[in-house]
């Protein structure tokens, strides 16, 4: 039982990185309606240029690369750097598509994920880098202790700064007026320019919260596995629990984030070893096919209903 | 006179045609099929700087291979089957003399051209990975597996835990967690260590890891339950720093995980930070830039602001330090080719095929090459394709790796004995008959 719960509640935490990514797609999907493809991409960007300019500030100001202060600037020009790819995609690639089918869109983000990996590789390098939040990735003594149970101090952390993301964004939807425009965006183009919502600032607005969720999930799942071009695969852990939660609800991201990771860890230590193990990569998906016969807008989607 | 101008006009422009066909057939092209963008691309980037630095330093230092310069084109194939393929076809005329060599440094894309190369009559040469089976020189006349193979590692990896354990009787009993990458690759373990195993009485507990290896508790937990006494780690690319986190999680004792040669490089410790200290790994070239072969390299190429690295600290790194010994091996081939077929001569792919297959880097070759100790006497033969089949164990000291063995055994007889099964297997399935080696000078 005990090694239950151990698995249990790792599968848990796990499911709350997950759903770190999965909130990237949750926003561009609720203000345009589009999947974007390019979300693992812009958390490899996001995450190079983090620890890109904590070296160069390191390296050309002298200064110390684990500083506070060093973080904190290359966090501000990180997320600098977000909003202008948001505004350069908007303008780029979004702008002329306006009014065009949504797998036209679609395509388009699968386009922009090749530009954005290559761009991130061409501006930081290719290496392989380290990043130190400064938190340990080590189980909580006392839980060790007392009851035999290693909860890592790093999941708890990530699982807070998740909890901490959804609730602001939750309350960015609901109950601001961007919140608001961003919704009738979401629901048609042409209908909420015609009542005077300006797309593409909305856009632009939602393509750098987007990169900021990009920016924070890339520190934790870099500082987790290091800072490389695997930070794009983030994004198949993601889909899943898009599947499961709904693709346009915040709070399905971490439902279905904890449901996902709960049940494949679950999965493979007690299904895995009759199957030949490994099962962690596709079972997600199964489970998450499974549910689409059942309830094809996620658990907390928004049912579509088509007049015909 | 006017004739006179044309006859003096076409002597001069023969005579400038026949010196560039003449320095062309100076040069030998050797086409690099590199990853320098994509998920592998910290690796490639080391490994392809250290090779085409060797090749740069044979070409300033000593003026080219006996004289005939060395010329290279890389093709970018993303680690990618079908763009490996393209390259292969893309570079094989290319040159005066055509490809002299294909190494894809990919399993993949070398069975996708297993049996082209034979057709074209080009050489390939898969250093640390590819088919194990195809060190059998025999059935597989144009393709070389050299140094070491999967096989050999993991024999000998099984034999440095046996060291440690005080002798091989002391395993019995014991049991060695296999954590693998779950793919052709990873699974390439499986038979070796299921003898190995029989053969020295310890249990052998496989867990797999899905592709690419960022998520890994559950398989950690199971670890931590089954508590073995040792846990080979046969990873690629991010499973690698991931599985060394999550055993620090865990509570692993890193000193107890051993790595394979492709999950004990820099780009997986140093993204570990701290958790990494005290991880052990194969490898069959080493780290470090105290060799006088690198050292070389420093004076002759970075010296004259022609090195290939961009971020020069990587110099002297586990992939760098492997890109050198396939540009030694390369380079030492083509020499040993042109022995036979002629010295200052640019050589057709068929013609380095036997200097690959002759072959023979010993200490004192190797000691001329300044390269002691950074990788194993070598010596290939008609049958043999492998060579010494042993890796050094190094263990990351927080900073750097630091080499803790000497060079380690495989259990030749037993590895061998599965090679010659294979391969046998494979000649009677594609119809080929065997070469017999005695018949080959």
């Amino acid at each position: 039982m005990q090694f239950f719960i151990e698995v249990l509640i790792g599968g848990l935490l796990s499911g709350v990185m997950y759903a770190l990514v999965a909130l990237g797609f949750v926003l561009i999907y609720k203000a345009s309606g589009v999947f974007n493809f390019a979300q693992g991409a812009m958390v490899f960007f996001a995450a190079l240029t983090f620890v890109g300019f904590k070296e160069m500030l390191a390296k050309h100001l002298g200064m110390d690369a684990d500083s506070s202060m060093v973080f904190w600037l290359s966090f501000l020009l990180a997320f600098i750097s977000m909003i202008v790819l948001g505004i350069a995609t908007e303008r780029i690639v979004l702008r002329p598509l306006v009014n065009q089918p949504h797998i036209t869109l679609f395509m388009a983000t699968i386009g922009l994920t090749y530009v954005i990996e290559g761009l991130a590789q061409m501006a930081w390098g290719a290496n392989v880098r380290g990043l130190d939040l400064g938190i340990v990735d080590e189980p909580i003594a006392w839980l060790m202790d007392n009851y035999e149970i290693g909860v890592s101090k790093f999941d708890l952390f990530a699982a807070g700064v998740a909890a901490s993301l959804v609730g602001l964004l939750a309350l960015l939807f609901q109950y601001t007026k961007v919140g608001r425009a961003l919704r009738a965006v979401a629901d048609d183009h042409q209908a909420a320019l015609s009542i005077g919502i300006p797309l593409q600032t909305i856009w632009r607005v939602v393509w750098a919260v987007a990169g900021f969720v990009a920016l924070v999930a890339g520190m934790i799942w870099g500082a987790r596995n290091g800072v490389q071009f695997a930070l794009t695969f983030t994004a198949l852990k993601a889909l899943p629990v898009l599947i499961l939660g709904g693709f346009t609800s915040v709070p399905g991201a971490i439902v279905g984030g904890l449901i996902i990771g709960a049940s494949e860890k679950l999965a493979e230590v007690y299904v895995g070893p009759f199957v030949g193990g490994g099962i962690e990569g596709w079972f997600p998906y199964m489970l998450a096919l499974a549910f689409l016969l059942v309830r094809p807008e996620g658990l907390f989607g928004e049912k579509h209903i088509d007049r015909v | 006179m006017k004739l006179k101008t044309t006859v003096l006009l076409g002597a001069a422009l023969a005579g400038l045609l026949g010196t560039s066909l003449a320095s062309a057939a100076e040069e030998q092209f050797i086409g690099l099929p590199s990853y320098r963008v994509g998920p592998y691309a910290a690796g490639g980037s080391g490994l392809f700087g250290g090779w085409i630095d060797y090749m740069t330093l044979i070409n300033e230092r000593d003026g080219g291979i006996n004289g005939v310069k060395l010329t290279w084109e890389e093709c970018e194939t993303e680690y990618n089957n079908a763009r490996g393929v393209e390259c292969y076809e893309r570079m094989k005329k290319k040159g005066a003399t055509g490809n002299t060599v294909f190494q894809p440094v990919s399993t993949g894309i070398t069975y996708s051209v297993l049996e082209k190369v034979a057709q074209d009559k080009i050489p390939m040469v898969t250093i640390g990975y590819g088919r194990t089976d195809a060190a059998d020189g025999r059935v597989f006349p144009w393709v070389f597996p050299m140094i070491t193979t999967y096989w050999s590692q993991a024999s000998a990896i099984v034999n440095y835990m046996g060291q440690k354990e005080g002798g091989m009787d002391k395993l019995k009993g014991k049991k060695i967690g296999l954590l693998y990458h779950d793919s052709a690759y990873g699974k390439e373990s499986h038979a070796i260590m299921d003898k190995l195993a029989a053969k020295h009485g310890f249990e052998v507990m496989k867990i797999a890891v899905a592709h690419p290896g960022n998520e890994q508790q559950s398989q950690w937990l199971q670890i931590r339950q089954a508590k073995p006494d040792y846990v080979v780690l046969w990873g690629w690319g991010v499973m690698n720093p991931t599985a060394i986190k999550a055993a620090a999680k865990t509570g692993y004792p890193r000193e107890k995980m051993v790595g394979v040669w492709w999950s004990g490089a820099e780009e997986d410790t140093i993204p570990a930070g701290t958790a990494a200290k005290g991880f052990v790994a194969a490898g069959f070239n080493v780290a470090g830039a105290n060799y006088p072969v690198i050292a070389d390299v420093k004076k002759f190429v970075y010296g004259k602001d022609k090195g290939n690295m961009e971020d020069k600290t990587r110099v002297g790194s586990v992939y760098y330090n492997r890109g050198v010994v396939h540009g030694i091996i390369t380079v030492e081939a083509i020499r040993k080719a042109q022995e036979k077929y002629g010295k200052g001569k640019a050589l057709t792919g068929e013609q380095v095929r036997w200097g690959f297959e002759n072959l023979n880097l010993d200490d004192a070759r190797l000691k001329a090459l300044g390269a002691t100790g950074f990788l194993p006497p070598l010596k290939i033969t008609c049958a043999d394709h492998e060579g010494p089949g042993k890796v050094k164990f190094q263990q990351w000291d927080g900073n750097q790796w630091k080499v803790i063995t000497d060079w380690v055994d495989s259990d030749r007889p037993l590895v061998r004995g599965m090679i010659e099964e294979s391969a046998a297997a494979y000649a009677k399935e594609k119809g080929i008959k065997p070469r017999d080696c005695s018949k080959e000078s």
